[in-house]
């Protein structure tokens, strides 16, 4: 009985690692056969196998460019992950700080980074522009969770906390932080993917103005010398790059929740 | 064997005198309430829902200031340091989801910095005396509701409390359980010096626990009778089907029934 519901298990697993790959490799097939039968001309629509060869030609200068995008993506997440629960903390400790920025934090947060960027590169250096919107981006998703984390705490442990005479610092240490970790690390889940996309539309932005040396500044440089198969190896490291942010967010989170939290349970446990 | 019953003494652990307890909202949860209870009772606050009888545990704990009147420790060293002395069991287990068993009924040794090798032993002790030392490391997801609510008690346990206030604590489990649970309580109750105020509003739980029954009506809250439960300690399964418990039970349930006419009569008058 148990031994058929695990068989079954494992095809359904199986299922869904084969099922995605198998529809990639379909599309690229396909996509590779309508650019050949077409003759349809490299810089109008590369095909896979061209996109790929370009990956690997060039190489060199592509993975010195995700080196570049990626190093900034990782300080500005930091700088958001330490940022972030560290204003939450401050909020939670005093009201007042809490009134008094969090609209400023919002009016950040809704501010679209595209049209910051361009004012950021004109104050700023512009490696330290396009790290600034990388955090800028990823900064509130962080803040919010962590503020609402904080303020989560089961009212008869904070009870059980009081009765027991529990220092703020013990209060903070015992309760609070494991209290809202499920939140903070939902915010930093969101936060990864984020600060990646801040980077990108920074580099953009800069790229046009003619300097940095990312990933997204190689896209737009490509553009315009209608190097169209190095904007699509580009675009794959990139997506590569946000994949691989998010999968080591959601491991990292397992790895703190699996023993307790209620969405690292597995159903049948 | 059990241990037998032990003495009580005369005098009152701890008085209420005229306690009050008006909320924001101007809702008057408790009004006037005076009662004592003495060192080595169990006393059960009998009562509907609404009643007010939680807020006065919580008063009694020091979660919540009376709007009048007082809490009063004539035993001496009470005051200086009240929370040493006080095991508080919530009506849910309460527990930390993410700290062991260990870790949970450590908690409040932890919270008074009191040394490692101490505390490893009396959260040993106090897992012990509840059945629970073999599940020491297991998480709290992991265990049954019965078994959370034991671990609360052991919580409770390990500052060796003076008085233990219990709030309606096997209320959501099921009826084997809470048996179950009733006679550890009262074999710990027993072992111990703990003086236990137990909230409930089961007719049948007060009856067959304590020593004595506050009976409360509500809006507001106030003592309507007192019953003292004379059966000898230690009590089992034989006197749950006795003809005296039968007979007391009766008797609760009538001034339960007294109160709540009480409660009718008040909210006509308002």
């Amino acid at each position: 009985m148990s031994a058929a519901r695990t068989s079954q298990e494992r095809r359904e697993h199986a299922l869904r690692i084969a099922l995605p790959i198998l529809v990639l490799v379909l599309l690229l097939l396909i996509w590779e056969a309508v650019v050949r039968i077409n003759h349809v001309p490299p810089y109008v629509l590369p095909g896979p196998g061209l996109i790929l060869a370009t990956l690997v030609d060039d190489w060199q200068l592509l993975s010195q460019s995700l080196l570049v995008t990626l190093a900034t993506t990782v300080e500005g997440f930091l700088l958001a992950a330490f940022g972030g629960v560290g204003l939450a903390l401050l909020f939670n400790q005093s009201r007042l700080l809490e009134y008094s920025l969090y609209p400023y934090a919002v009016i950040l947060q809704v501010t679209p980074i595209v049209a910051i960027a361009p004012l950021l590169l004109i104050y700023l250096p512009q490696p330290l522009a396009v790290l600034a919107c990388a955090w800028i981006v990823a900064f509130f998703p962080v803040l919010a969770n962590a503020t609402l984390g904080l303020h989560s705490v089961d009212r008869n442990l904070s009870d059980l906390f009081a009765l027991y005479g529990a220092s703020r610092r013990q209060v903070l240490w015992h309760l609070k932080l494991p209290s809202a970790l499920p939140y903070i690390l939902g915010g930093l889940q969101i936060a990864g993917g984020l600060s990646l996309i801040g980077a990108v539309v920074a580099e953009i932005a800069a790229g046009s103005a003619g300097a940095g040396s990312g990933l997204a500044y190689r896209i737009a440089e490509s553009g315009y010398r209608l190097n169209i198969p190095r904007m699509f190896a580009a675009l794959l490291l990139l997506s590569i790059a946000g994949i691989a942010i998010f999968y080591v967010l959601s491991f990292l989170n397992h790895l703190a929740l699996r023993r307790w939290h209620e969405s690292a349970l597995s159903r049948e446990a | 064997m059990l241990p037998a019953p032990k003495p009580q003494t005369a005098s009152p652990l701890l008085a209420l005198h005229g306690v009050s307890k008006a909320f924001l909202n101007g809702t008057l949860a408790l009004s006037n309430l005076n009662f004592d209870v003495r060192a080595g009772e169990f006393v059960s606050l009998l009562g509907l829902s609404g009643c007010g009888k939680s807020t006065a545990l919580r008063i009694i704990a020091g979660l919540s200031p009376p709007s009048a009147g007082s809490v009063e420790w004539p035993t001496r060293g009470m005051d200086a340091d009240q929370t040493s002395r006080i095991g508080f069991v919530f009506q849910e287990p309460t527990l930390m989801p993410w700290a062991s068993v260990f870790d949970n009924a450590a908690l409040p040794l932890v919270l008074k910095g009191v040394a490692g090798e101490t505390t490893v032993k009396r959260a040993d002790a106090a897992l012990d005396r509840v059945g629970l030392a073999k599940f020491a490391h297991v998480f709290p997801r992991e265990l049954s509701g019965g078994m959370r609510m034991r671990v609360s008690i052991a919580r409770a346990l390990v500052t060796e409390p003076q008085l233990l206030l219990m709030d309606e604590p096997f209320a959501a489990l099921d009826e084997i359980t809470r048996f179950k649970l009733n006679n550890d309580l009262l074999q710990v109750w027993q072992a111990t010096d703990t003086t236990v105020v137990f909230v409930t509003h089961s007719v049948f739980e007060s009856v067959y626990l304590s020593s004595r029954i506050l009976v409360m009506s509500a809006r507001p809250g106030r003592i309507s009778s007192e019953l003292a439960i004379e059966a000898p300690y230690p009590r089992d399964q034989n006197f749950r089907t006795s003809a005296e418990y039968a007979a007391y039970c009766r008797r609760a349930s009538t001034a339960l029934a007294q109160a709540m006419a009480d409660d009718k009569a008040a909210g006509d008058r308002a």
